[in-house]
């Protein structure tokens, strides 16, 4: 049974910020969970998925964000408490159902956790999502810790129930993969049948009942304010002529500052977890109990601007300084230190922090060799590029790479070396249009199949009706694999009892007009380069696709590594062929004698058969 | 903790939260989950003291717990002078290093100036203790092994070997467990301690 589900109430037990939220949401009874994963929500979806095999919710992996909110947005219309997750950049494109849905509202509680990623640990950008919540109109919590975002995400289906309006649940990735105690709370027990009511004239949006909607919604943020104001995720701490205000985890790094600078009573601390709308009443109370103010959040100076906008409003012109005055950066996230030397600072007390040792590289006189991440020993994704550069190689063409997200964007380096062009998710296909048009170079585009569903089949549909020239590379390992192995549409490898009816890729790529198709299996390698070879001289729309499983999907699915080994009989290591264009971790040169051998590394080779295919030095042996 | 994606270390980070938990503290561990887990660097936290900042900023942790050679040396960034580590001698190139791009420095070179840096240093082949286990990948167990005989901690080795028990996968809790003897008795070893931390 899931790890959510057992233990009393008033337990204590170490969640993940994640699995708080699932937690959060199973107490509030949630009946239905839609998302699309992506670092660092992932895991909310992938307990919630588990829990959804008792039959206690329903839950789905979505095809892209957009499908997931418009999915829960239908079950909270028909009186469900629904909950949708995803990453920050999800939200875009999940977006333009977000900004109308706030004019439609919901009924059941519709709660969007939006997990944003500040210092880019696995994203492809930072953006702020606060700015979401103020732009589409809706209410937004920003939990600091697990126990809060638990807390927070019961609170917020109460609070989107109440005022009839999506709630955004805010995290950052210090609160997603921070495990933290949790006491639990009550389960609540599985819902009843949900039930749709029609009222067209609030419910569909057509110019005459929007106008009416986008009245009301200005209407109900005025009472969402006004709960802001009573919020006990809003509280003043301590008095002092120094405000200090913080939202998230960063106003962990405040308390924990100010109880190290022992400066706990000398400063009035304005801790904000609702902070959309903000409660100025409070905040004016702040404002005029205190000489200065130091404004201390991650990323965009959001609560910095509403603060100044307030005290203008109120006639107030007491300092405010955050990253207008250049304290913070409005990169990266913060750590404890940083927060700590910036309050030390500003109260000129002593920083008192132990002497920073010198550089490890100084010390040993020589640079660290880095640790970039790479493609996994018998990735077929390593397969696939390898014969498209050999294609390339023989045929004499300079390739241009547009790529798109996923595992495979790891062959951005070298040897393989093999994407030129990424933007987001589904912006292979597109932007490889709008390349090889303007340049009229040989455009090869590489996509996996999760992002091809999530957004690649508008684009490649484009290609065609636009009558555009680009061999698109379909690299289908069968899961979502840089997440975690999600399921998605064309899924063929499946956790155990996966209820999703899978969706031929191949018939889709047809199907949208592709007339020009080849499939292969990327470890074949002989076939896979006849097979390119033509694709690459041939004109306008043509799709390849790789099929071959994720292979550390496949062992961890099985229990058991894979058993076929090989080695490398004889000498060899003077050519680099392999090291300079393979790239596979399990190959390894080792140094001596006036010459180079190169090795593999048994623990290391997934037995993918790839290599033994290129160089007659490489020979199979029995696995011990 | 540090190391390098499959290794452990966010079991080993786990394992010492609960047993934390188990014994009334509030613990908060941070986590590296996506990206770097292909075979990059993956650092994990353990803060026990009811502090509510889950991380630890460079040059502020009290212990360290490396699970390779040159990412015990990395970690310097995060130790100060009174600092303990706890590191795996053992090595695990990274890529540019197999395919002969740099050299992979001197272990005992790094070891060197790790020891002359912090209060304590306690270096090991903690991958040979958990072959000889019977579990390669039991690296994690061994170092939390000699945690525990340290005596550093509020965290008695009986509550750690307690959550192993339950929170391992069953097919290696006992190899797991041997591992973490083994661990333990390494750090008795007086030639395994690089620097004796002061009393
Ligand atoms: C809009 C958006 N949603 C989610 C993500 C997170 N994400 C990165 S790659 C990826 C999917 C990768 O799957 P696939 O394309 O099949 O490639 P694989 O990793 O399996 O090679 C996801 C969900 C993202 N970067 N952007
Ligand atoms: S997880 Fe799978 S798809 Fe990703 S690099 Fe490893 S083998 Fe390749």
């Amino acid at each position: 049974m899931s790890e959510l589900l057992t233990g009393q109430p008033g337990e204590r037990r170490l969640f993940l910020g994640n699995e708080a939220i699932a937690r959060g949401a199973l107490e509030a009874g949630v009946a239905l969970a839609a998302c699309y994963p992506g670092t660092p929500s992932s895991e909310i979806g992938d307990r919630l998925y588990e829990v959804s095999r008792t039959g206690r919710l329903v839950f789905e992996y979505s095809t892209n964000e957009k499908v997931a909110l418009e999915v829960a947005a239908g079950a909270s219309a028909a009186g469900w408490r629904a909950l949708a997750s995803m990453k920050h950049v999800g939200v875009n494109v999940a977006a333009d159902a977000l900004m109308t849905l706030a004019y439609v509202g919901v009924k059941g509680g519709l709660v969007l956790v939006s997990a944003d990623d500040p210092s880019l640990f696995s994203s492809q950008n930072e953006q702020d999502n606060r700015l979401y919540a103020r732009f589409a109109g809706i209410p937004m919590l920003e939990p600091e810790s697990p126990q809060e975002a638990k807390d927070m995400t019961l609170a917020a289906f109460v609070l989107s129930e109440e005022l009839g309006l999506p709630v955004m649940l805010r995290t950052t990735t210090r609160v997603n993969h921070t495990r933290g105690v949790v006491t639990l709370g009550e389960l609540a027990s599985p819902p009843p049948p949900g039930r749709f009511l029609k009222d067209p004239f609030s419910l569909v949006m057509v110019p005459a009942v929007a106008r009416q909607a986008h009245a009301r919604l200005l209407v109900k943020l005025e009472q969402a304010r006004a709960r802001a104001e009573a919020s006990p995720f809003n509280r003043l701490e301590g008095t002092g002529p120094l405000g200090v205000v913080a939202s998230g985890v960063a106003a962990a790094y405040v308390a924990d500052a100010l109880l190290e600078l022992g400066l706990k009573d000398k400063v009035t601390f304005l801790r904000l977890g609702f902070t959309h709308p903000l409660p100025e009443e409070l905040i004016a109370r702040f404002l005029s109990r205190v000489e200065r103010v130091l404004v201390v959040e991650e990323l965009e100076p959001y609560l910095e601007d509403s603060l100044k906008a307030i005290a203008q409003c109120r006639g107030l012109t007491l300092p405010i300084r955050g990253k207008g005055a250049g304290l913070f950066s409005r990169l990266y996230e913060f750590h404890p230190a940083l927060v700590r030397r910036v309050l030390a600072d500003v109260c000129q007390v002593d920083y008192g922090a132990p002497a920073p040792l010198p550089p490890a590289a100084e010390l040993l006189g020589r640079p660290l060799p880095e640790r970039p991440p790479i493609l996994c020993p018998g990735c077929p994704h390593r397969a696939m590029y390898y014969a498209v550069k050999i294609a390339l190689r023989d045929l004499g063409v300079e390739g241009i790479f547009p790529t798109d997200i996923g595992c495979y964007t790891l062959g951005l380096l070298p040897p393989l070396a093999m994407a030129d062009y990424l933007i987001c998710m589904g912006s292979s296909i597109t932007t490889a249009c709008g390349l090889s048009r303007a340049s009229g170079q040989k455009v090869v585009a590489f996509i996996g199949d999760s992002t091809f569903f999530h957004g690649g089949l508008p684009g490649l549909a484009n290609a065609v009706h636009n009558r555009h020239d680009l061999l698109l590379v379909i690299l289908d390992n069968g899961t979502t694999a840089m997440t975690g192995h999600q399921p998605h549409p064309g899924v063929t490898l499946t956790p155990p009892d996966y209820p999703g009816q899978p969706v031929d890729l191949a018939a889709v790529v047809r199907a949208l007009g592709v007339e020009q198709f080849w499939r292969v299996n990327p470890l074949k390698y002989k076939d896979t380069l006849a097979a390119t070879k033509e694709a690459v001289q041939k004109d306008g729309v043509r799709v390849l696709l790789a099929q071959a499983p994720c292979p550390l999907y496949v062992a961890r699915l099985k229990g058991k590594r894979p058993t076929a080994r090989f080695q490398i009989t004889g000498e060899c290591g003077e050519c680099r062929h392999c090291l300079d264009y393979l790239g596979c971790p399990a190959m390894h040169v080792r140094e001596g004698e006036g010459r180079r051998q190169l090795l593999i590394d048994p623990e290391l080779c997934a037995g993918c058969a790839f290599c033994v295919q290129l160089c007659d030095h490489i020979r199979p042996v029995k696995a011990k | 903790m540090t190391g390098v994606g499959g290794q452990g270390t966010l079991l080993a980070s786990r394992v010492l939260g609960e047993a934390a938990l188990a014994a009334g503290f509030t613990p908060l561990l941070s986590e590296t989950h996506g990206m770097a887990q292909r075979g990059g660097v993956v650092t994990s936290t353990v803060i026990l003291g009811d502090l509510k900042s889950p991380i630890i900023s460079p040059g502020e942790a009290d212990l360290v717990l490396a699970f390779e050679a040159l990412e015990a040396l990395r970690a310097l960034e995060y130790c100060h002078a009174r600092t303990l580590m706890l590191a795996n001698t053992a090595v695990i190139p990274p890529y540019p290093v197999a395919v002969g791009q740099v050299s992979y420095p001197e272990v005992s070179a790094m070891l060197a100036v790790v020891a002359r840096q912090v209060g304590g240093l306690l270096a090991f082949d903690a991958g040979a203790l958990a072959r000889e286990a019977g579990s390669p990948l039991a690296v994690n167990m061994v170092l939390l092994g000699a945690l525990a005989a340290t005596d550093t901690l509020p965290v008695s080795a009986a509550d750690l070997q307690q959550v192993i028990r339950d929170k391992t996968n069953p097919r290696f809790v006992n190899a797991n467990l041997s591992a973490f003897e083994m661990g333990a008795a390494a750090a008795r070893e007086p030639a395994h301690w690089l620097r004796r931390p002061a009393a």
